[in-house]
């Protein structure tokens, strides 16, 4: 059923503008993210992880192709659908992207000030409930200088959390975490998502925290989508792509360098090599 | 040939992109007016903000500038006999020219390089977009607040400089060089005008500071966003802002004060 699936992606491609010519990021690339289920985006770096996000969030428009989000086409919506969307999903940023001129209490608080008109007591036992539910009831008072990256992460979650959203993406949520850290970010994702029924996105290179908690694994790959299931489908597929991937192999499909004159031509070397 | 011409018509086609983008978010700005006063605690922290930021230079900066008026008043007034009109000329000099320009050139170097390097941060750690993310637009949010904040506080910081200037040059040529106190005053309230000298002043630093404020607040907003294009931004943004004032000050002293 087609409504089991929060977001679709359809044929979508799409390419930066560069310097001459432009740099295609996503090849037609279709996929589903299923409601209620954690969905794990993996693939090299550059690959277009962020862009999926960024897609969906509207704040990028595909070249061509669909991107459907609640059934809504993101492309047509004008400014106000694209508001009204965005409050039923949160973003958590690689960095956290806290408003470093607010107190973690103030950041968390953000969201609900701006799009609601609730009570002060009321707003406060909510920022407290969702501080609480990221283990960081006691830094309300801190600033985002004050706090760990880590913490911040944390904070940031408990911000995009503030409106009950429906879809949660994580840009790169265990970048530069320590082993601890790591752990329980991955196990609050989880949780979050079962608890409060959410559909949740990880953009994220970490192989083995990323297969513990997703229901679902997409590979990216040179633009593409090289595999996409379980991720025990995943972990053992026959695809050259994704073994590369899987196994963390720097020979295979997946280009390691980038695009550029042969190793012949920029070094002088002739074919038949030796010296002349 | 075609490389020299492709590079040529890509600096003219990103140029032309940058005057739209720069138009479109002046009037979306100005548009933002109403829904901006209509959270005027945002307007009021800024104004406090950028008041505060530049009050301290902005009085000293007038303090000096009146002493060396009067200095130099002085020594060219007593030349033709008339050095009474000593406070005629120190009040008109500061009113129509140094008070609205030196203080947008101060403001630009405190206020104006501190906006676009906190805009500009936003963007590089994100908040910006986060903002977008949660259905806030930045650009009411952050950018308004702080653009009419801007557009409020030159004129009060200009009033400012140009009564601590009147009053240093007050105490150099009053004081200091024995200048006559009523004849000081008297020529001063004589020969000030209302709407020429004072209105026109002040309609001098609204410009600017409109002028000041939207250079700062388009630098950061356009900042690319990495530590180096920050840093960038900065320094663009007293350029600019600086050679936008100088010129606009001719252009406008033209039109006022010809007549």
């Amino acid at each position: 059923m087609a409504d089991d699936n929060l977001v679709e992606f359809r044929d979508v491609t799409f390419a930066y503008p560069a310097a001459r010519g432009e740099r295609v990021i996503l090849d037609r690339v279709s996929l589903q993210v299923p409601r209620g289920k954690v969905t794990a985006l993996m693939g090299a770096s550059g690959g277009g992880k962020t862009t999926v996000l960024r897609l969906i969030g509207g704040q990028q428009k595909a070249n061509q192709g669909q991107v459907v989000v609640h059934g809504d086409d993101v492309a047509t919506l004008d400014r106000a659908g694209l508001h009204a969307l965005r409050r039923r999903m949160g973003m958590l940023f690689q960095f956290g992207a806290l408003f470093t001129d607010l107190s973690v209490f103030e950041n968390v608080a953000f969201p609900l000030r701006e799009h609601t008109r609730l009570p002060e007591d009321m707003l406060r036992d909510i920022v407290l409930m969702k501080l609480n539910a990221v283990g960081l009831r006691g830094a309300r008072d801190l600033m985002p200088s004050e706090i760990s990256g880590g913490m911040a992460r944390r904070v940031a979650l408990a911000r995009a959390i503030a409106l009950d959203p429906e879809l949660i993406m994580y840009d790169e949520p265990f970048a530069g975490l320590d082993p601890i850290s790591l752990g329980t970010a991955a196990q609050l994702i989880r949780r979050l998502n079962d608890a409060l029924g959410i559909t949740s996105i990880i953009v994220s290179h970490d192989l083995d925290e990323t297969f513990a908690i997703a229901d679902q694994v997409i590979v990216l790959a040179n633009g593409r989508v090289a595999a996409q299931g379980t991720p025990d489908e995943v972990r053992h597929s026959t695809d050259p792509l994704v073994h590369q991937f899987v196994h963390a192999e720097s020979e295979g499909p997946v280009h390691f360098h980038y695009p550029g004159p042969s190793v012949a031509d920029d070094f002088g070397a002739r074919a038949s090599g030796g010296r002349r | 040939m075609t490389g020299l011409l492709s590079d040529l018509g890509r600096a003219v086609r990103l140029g032309l992109s940058a005057v739209g983008l720069a138009t479109r978010l002046f009037v979306r700005l100005l548009q933002l007016l109403p829904a901006t006063l209509a959270r005027f605690g945002l307007v009021r922290d800024q104004i406090h903000f950028l008041g505060n930021y530049s009050l301290a230079i902005i009085a000293v900066s007038g303090l000096f500038v009146g002493f060396v008026l009067a200095l130099q008043g002085y020594y060219i007034l007593q030349r033709y006999g008339s050095s009474e009109a000593l406070g005629m000329m120190v009040a008109l000099s500061l009113l129509r020219e140094l008070g609205p320009v030196v203080t947008a050139l101060l403001f630009a170097g405190r206020a104006g390089t501190a906006l676009t390097a906190e805009i500009g941060l936003m963007k590089a750690g994100e908040q910006l977009s986060a903002m977008e993310m949660m259905a806030v637009d930045p650009i009411r949010r952050v950018l308004a607040p702080r653009f009419w904040a801007g557009v409020f506080t030159m004129p009060l910081l200009a009033a400012v400089f140009s009564a601590v200037g009147i009053l240093g040059g007050w105490l150099v040529g009053v004081v200091m060089i024995g200048v006559d106190a009523g004849s000081f005053w008297s020529q001063m309230q004589g020969g000030v005008e209302w709407w020429n000298d004072l209105g026109n002043g002040v309609l001098k630093s609204l410009v600017f500071g409109i002028t000041v404020t939207f250079v700062a607040l388009y630098q950061g907003y356009m900042a690319q966003p990495t530590p180096e294009g920050v840093s960038r931004a900065t320094t663009r943004t007293v350029v600019v802002a600086s050679l936008w004032v100088l010129g606009l000050d001719f252009g406008l002293t033209a039109m006022m004060f010809t007549v």
